[in-house]
């Protein structure tokens, strides 16, 4: 059996979300906006899915807009809340491309971060101002995991650029955090199933009352006018299904996966030189543990690991399937963005004890076999 | 043997690869993502990618991409800009063989635990007196050893050329026979990095501050201007012909410092000999008497090659400095150079 270490990267599916789901697969395939009894099922497990989002999440079920995923919420975000608007657009030097590259249709300015890979909130103080439309602060970062303080961020955007819309990127949150505070704090918040064990390709944007939205996808007026096209039944079920266990299991579940983060991430660091952890992991996500390598190279590193059955990932990925240069590190900047090798093992709902050990043999023997074959 | 088999997502790359795997090897295919800018097709775009990697789900092996663009700007773009500001005439992809694919693909495979690399490159290797050298293809009309000439004993050993046994046609028909889906894709002919929508001109010029010159002929005699030296190739006639004058001209020497090109008659392009530098050998001493070649599908002239020097058979047109002349001795490839003035 491999052993995946991805997770941030893509979750396996709840068994229980697919249950879930499979009525909606097998049976009740009425389009949820039609008037008979078939559409009837469907838009009922469309709104009770809904309601228990809103609930998880800290909105209204009004407020819960579904989606086809990460990259289309954020995208919604950014272009709801911009297009037809004068004004500057400001956000992290960290963010996912599906905000990046969105933003390069707008005046947006991108505001650094710390070496430890939070917001620079003196360049943030300094850059916001009255004429400041859209704010994007991702709750959590997918590369190397560092944590948002949303709050005080929400606080200084609306002291000092009160038109503002606040968006925040909450994907590789939504699995580990109560998301309450940060939904407070924002206008706008995007999830995504697939990173907590839900199916890929369905996703949510919180769309806080008040808060302009234009829509980006029309048609037949589905979720309120905001986002047209015939809803994802089964997807969405198995959306909340999975929101739903994560959430109840998560008592149990944060310090199960911090405390395999930690021993992996020790187990490695004691087992080879050259290794360090890219931003301290009290401060970063319990299940990300990103390392930066001397003397081997990512590539080498992940091409290795599969071969000992290991699946993990550097930089984000582009559509060639080539590994990008991580736009993360070099905000980083210092060793971060020096650094010829770097990994991300990301931990899920399913990685086991067994999958720790494992992981830390083949990271060690990989970067030896690396280091000696490279000499 | 444990074969890594370099896949651009053409029909040659993806026959090779085919080829492996009926000959029993462990195969794994990699495309390399070279330029990260605009692209006609070449080895980067991500749609050939697919195919590559459509063609390794279709044979049943591996895929991976590789990603080279940081060491392809330093070592093949860079120097390709230079050398035109420079008013030289580079050949970016003798760069890519010699800096990419068989010095940093060839690292790569070997630190990935691979045997040996293999590309679908139509040349062949052969052996003669323990020695091996580079061959042509067994299509001349496809042969691409010109460009592969900086292989060295080390590197022959490590590499595999699958097709170069086969004509074009027969790769193309083995394609078909196996479905693969790049059996009739075209084959892509030019400089990768540059479009052909924008060309040469505009490539050189977003990244060079272009030079106006005078054109001059051989006694100094002022006849015009140029708009940017560095895009005149030695040769050239387009974009010369000043008018007034009955017999066609040609460049026979950029000179970016004085700002001039120095055009004359077609006799005047005439050389009995020609210098060079950075001389590789196939192995040992190279025969003094040999064939040149000094473009990727010119025909191959007698000559005899001592010191930095060729001397031909019978005058023929000088070679731009920047371009590589390659020196046969019948197929094998026995060394290879750069032009210089």
């Amino acid at each position: 059996m491999d052993v995946y270490l991805d997770n941030a990267a893509s979750t396996s599916l709840r068994p229980g979300a697919l249950d879930a789901m499979m009525p909606y697969f097998l049976k009740h395939h009425g389009n949820p906006s039609g008037g008979h009894k078939e559409a009837r099922i469907a838009r009922q497990a469309i709104e009770e899915s809904r309601d228990s989002v809103a609930e998880i999440l800290g909105c209204e079920p009004s407020e819960v807009i579904f989606t086809s995923g990460g990259t289309e919420s954020d995208n919604l975000a950014v272009r709801g809340s911009l297009v037809g608007v004068e004004g500057r657009a400001l956000y992290s030097a960290i963010e996912h491309p599906a905000i990046m590259t969105t933003l390069e249709e707008f005046n947006a300015q991108e505001i650094p971060v710390t070496s430890d890979g939070r917001l620079d909130m003196v360049e943030f103080r300094k850059a916001l101002g009255p004429d400041v439309q859209f704010v994007s602060v991702m709750a959590a970062n997918n590369e190397v995991g560092s944590i948002q303080n949303l709050a005080p961020i929400g606080e200084v955007v609306r002291e000092l650029a009160p038109d503002a819309v606040i968006h925040t990127d909450a994907i590789q949150a939504a699995p580990w955090f109560d998301l309450k505070d940060v939904t407070a704090a924002v206008d706008l918040l995007s999830i995504s199933a697939h990173k907590f064990g839900g199916p890929n390709g369905v996703g949510a944007l919180v769309h806080k009352k008040g808060t302009r939205l234009a829509p980006q996808q029309t048609g037949g007026g589905h979720e309120q006018e905001r986002r047209g096209g015939t809803q994802n039944t089964a997807g969405i079920v198995g959306l909340a299904r999975a929101l739903e266990i994560t959430v109840a299991e998560r008592d149990v579940e944060v310090p199960r996966i911090r405390a395999l983060r930690d021993q992996l991430a020790a187990g490695i660091l004691s087992g080879i030189d050259g290794v360090t952890t890219t931003i301290d992991l009290a401060d970063s996500l319990p299940n990300i543990c990103h390392l930066l390598l001397a003397g081997v190279e990512s590539e080498v590193l992940l091409f290795l690991l599969e071969k000992e059955g290991v699946m993990a990932s550097a930089a984000s990925s582009c559509a060639s399937g080539a590994i990008g240069l991580s736009h993360v590190l070099a905000a980083l900047g210092g060793d971060a963005a020096k650094a010829t090798g770097a990994v991300r093992l990301s931990l899920g709902w399913d990685t086991t004890q067994a999958d720790i050990e494992r992981g830390i043999s083949a990271v060690v023997s990989s970067v030896a076999t690396a280091r000696e074959r490279s000499r | 043997m444990k074969v890594l088999c370099a896949m651009s997502g053409g029909v040659d790359s993806s026959v090779a690869a085919a080829m492996l795997v009926e000959a029993g090897h462990e195969v794994t295919g990699v495309t390399l993502r070279l330029w990260g800018g605009q692209s006609d097709s070449g080895c980067c775009a991500v749609s050939d990618t697919d195919d590559a990697r459509r063609v390794a789900q279709q044979l049943g092996i591996d895929h991976f991409v590789f990603n080279f663009s940081d060491e392809f700007d330093e070592k093949v773009v860079a120097p390709y800009v230079e050398a035109h500001g420079a008013g030289r005439t580079p050949n970016p992809c003798v760069e890519c063989n010699r800096h990419l694919k068989f010095d940093r693909l060839l690292e790569r495979s070997k630190v990935l635990g691979f045997d040996a690399l293999a590309t679908g490159h139509h040349v062949r290797i052969e052996s003669v007196d323990d020695e091996l050298y580079l061959a042509r293809g067994a299509d001349y009309a496809k042969d691409q050893s010109y460009v592969l000439y900086m292989l060295d004993q080390e590197q022959l050993r490590e590499c595999m050329f699958p097709v170069g046994d086969k004509t074009k046609a027969q790769v193309r028909e083995l394609a078909l026979k196996l479905d693969l889906r790049t059996a009739t894709k075209a084959e892509s002919q030019d400089v990768c990095f540059i479009t052909k929508a924008d060309g040469r001109e505009a490539f050189l010029s977003d990244r060079l501050s272009l030079t106006p010159g005078r054109v001059v002929d051989t006694e100094g005699n002022e006849l015009g201007e140029v708009p940017a030296l560095e895009l005149i190739t030695i040769g050239q006639r387009r974009g010369l012909d000043l008018g007034g004058n009955p017999t066609r001209r040609f460049a026979l020497e950029v000179n970016v410092e004085a700002a001039t090109v120095t055009i004359g008659e077609a006799s005047d392009r005439f050389v009995e000999s020609q210098s060079f530098g950075q001389l590789r050998t196939a192995a040992g001493q190279m025969p003094i008497d040999v064939f040149v070649q000094v473009s990727a599908h010119g025909k191959a002239m007698a000559a005899t090659v001592e010191q930095n020097l060729i001397t031909w058979a019978g005058p023929r047109a000088r070679v731009a400095p920047g371009q590589s002349v390659v020196f046969y001795d019948g197929d094998r490839v026995v060394g290879g150079a750069i032009a210089e003035l």
